[in-house]
């Protein structure tokens, strides 16, 4: 199957073909078994998968099997995105002395978890971006170190219980709000970048192909409930992600060339206690640190207004 | 690699051109096994309430619906569970709209 040319702009866009084995040992309801479909989906056969170590590379090559139809290559934690330029850069000297794969695009596709990219893997990330390899970056954003049992990372939110950051009489959840780190591939300018969630998969198949089709280095940050991390119900997966975009508190946004746009608008926006209340991780918050979290994403949504121009994400409408 | 593991699913020996055999995994469903074991509760369709808007074939993080074209009541299509990998998530209850799918506790021995 080839990588996705046309638009995706509704449900009869979407290839039925699957890249993607099932039967895997990603939890019931693991959002990330949804994202990896669609993501394979759109990328097709033509990608080099590099991966850096996390749940979904740990669930899904259990030697010697796999549910990867594509060329898939294992990679540690902290050097994803070098490999992914290793890679990129052998297919261009490959087709400069020996002019294999001419007519074909072969593209590195990298993938990795938040801790594996906002912390461990930061380093290889920017050098990536900075020197302007041909790869397409994607973090799957759990909002945690899940693999190894739900340890705090820089993508972990202000309030949210882990292991790490337990709650007591010293500790409240996690104490402080979550790294930026679109601001991070930003100020690297790089041509594309944009963050996607699996309750709207056809704006985030259509991020994945145009990310797909960026020449130079790309990078989608994509939301992704975890189950038992989170304290969700299984069947809650797109719900919450739903909730997430209501409430403010994720922004479906898409910067190509420096502009930027919000691709999902949300006219009213729910308060975001709705969100805060279905997930045991955040069960222990007071009214008054619900509205500590309300006022943060008040503020973030006005700076997200300004930087694009436009009213795009609207007041909160109590019902 | 003895025949009994070379049969084993996913896994597929190839042999070089020196004549050696590499040990190459090829994708395939169950990867980890039936996941179907997992579920305490399965998803059951109720084709007449299905009005085959594909939601369910859409969400389910497993990919084990497949849409049976024109296979409902009133023609419309209709989806097909693979129950040897279902993981009874419930995510293909939640979102479907018309409440087609119905989450009913796992037959005990059966799955
Ligand atoms: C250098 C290094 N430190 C620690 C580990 C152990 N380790 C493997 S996966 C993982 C957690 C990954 O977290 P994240 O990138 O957020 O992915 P997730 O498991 O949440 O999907 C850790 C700490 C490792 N493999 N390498
Ligand atoms: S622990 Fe979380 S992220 Fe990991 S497989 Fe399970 S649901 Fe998915
Ligand atoms: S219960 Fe989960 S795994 Fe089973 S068909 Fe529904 S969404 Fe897919
Ligand atoms: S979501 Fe419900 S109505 Fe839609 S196709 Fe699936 S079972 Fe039918
Ligand atoms: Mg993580």
């Amino acid at each position: 199957m080839e990588a996705l040319k046309k638009p995706v702009r509704t449900i009869w866009d979407i290839p039925r073909p699957e890249q993607f084995a099932p039967g895997h040992n990603m939890c019931q309801g693991c959002a990330a078994a949804l994202i990896m479909r669609m993501l394979m989906k759109v990328v097709g056969k033509d990608a080099i998968v590099v991966m850096g170590t996390g749940c979904v590379e740990v669930t899904t090559t259990p030697f010697p099997y796999t549910s990867w139809k594509n060329p898939w290559l294992h990679l540690a934690f902290e050097n994803t995105a070098a490999g992914a330029s290793g890679v990129e850069a052998a297919l261009k000297a490959l087709q400069r002395k020996y002019g294999v794969f001419k007519d074909r695009y072969i593209k590195v596709v990298a993938i990795a978890g938040d801790g594996g990219t906002f912390d461990i893997g930061l380093q290889s990330l920017s050098g990536m971006m900075e020197r302007g390899h041909d790869v397409m970056y994607v973090v799957y954003d759990n909002e945690a170190y899940m693999n190894t049992g739900i340890q705090r990372s820089g993508a972990t939110p202000l309030g949210a219980w882990t292991t790490t950051t337990p709650v007591g009489k010293r500790m409240r959840g996690e104490p402080r709000p979550k790294k930026d780190i679109i601001g991070i591939a930003l100020a690297h300018r790089i041509p594309y970048i944009a963050t996607a969630n699996p309750a709207y998969p056809t704006d985030m198949m259509e991020k994945f192909r145009k990310a797909y089709e960026t020449r130079g280095p790309s990078l989608v940050h994509v939301y992704s409930p975890c189950t038992p991390g989170w304290r969700i119900r299984n069947e809650h997966t797109i719900h919450v992600s739903r909730l997430a975009v209501q409430t403010g508190m994720w922004v479906q946004l898409e910067i190509e060339n420096g502009k930027p746009r919000v691709t999902v608008k949300v006219p009213k926006r729910k308060p975001v206690r709705e969100y805060l209340r279905i997930q045991g991780r955040f069960r222990h918050l007071t009214e008054e640190e619900i509205q500590k979290i309300q006022r943060m994403v008040d503020e973030y949504v006005e700076e997200i207004n300004r930087w694009v121009g436009e009213q795009a994400i609207g007041p909160v409408v109590e019902e | 690699m003895s025949g009994v593991e070379a049969a084993r699913r996913g896994l597929v020996a190839r042999i070089d051109p020196a004549g050696h055999p590499l040990p190459l995994s090829e994708a395939a469903p169950g990867s980890a096994g039936r996941t179907g074991f997992w579920r305490t509760h399965r998803p059951v369709l109720e084709p007449a309430r299905c009005v085959g808007c594909y939601l369910c074939w859409l969400y389910c993080p497993e990919d084990v619906i497949e849409m049976a074209e024109g296979a409902g009541p009133r023609g419309q299509a209709v989806p097909v569970i693979d129950y040897e990998y279902c993981k009874g998530c419930g995510v293909c209850v939640d979102v479907c709209p018309t409440r087609a799918l119905k989450l009913v506790e796992e037959p005990i021995g059966e799955g």
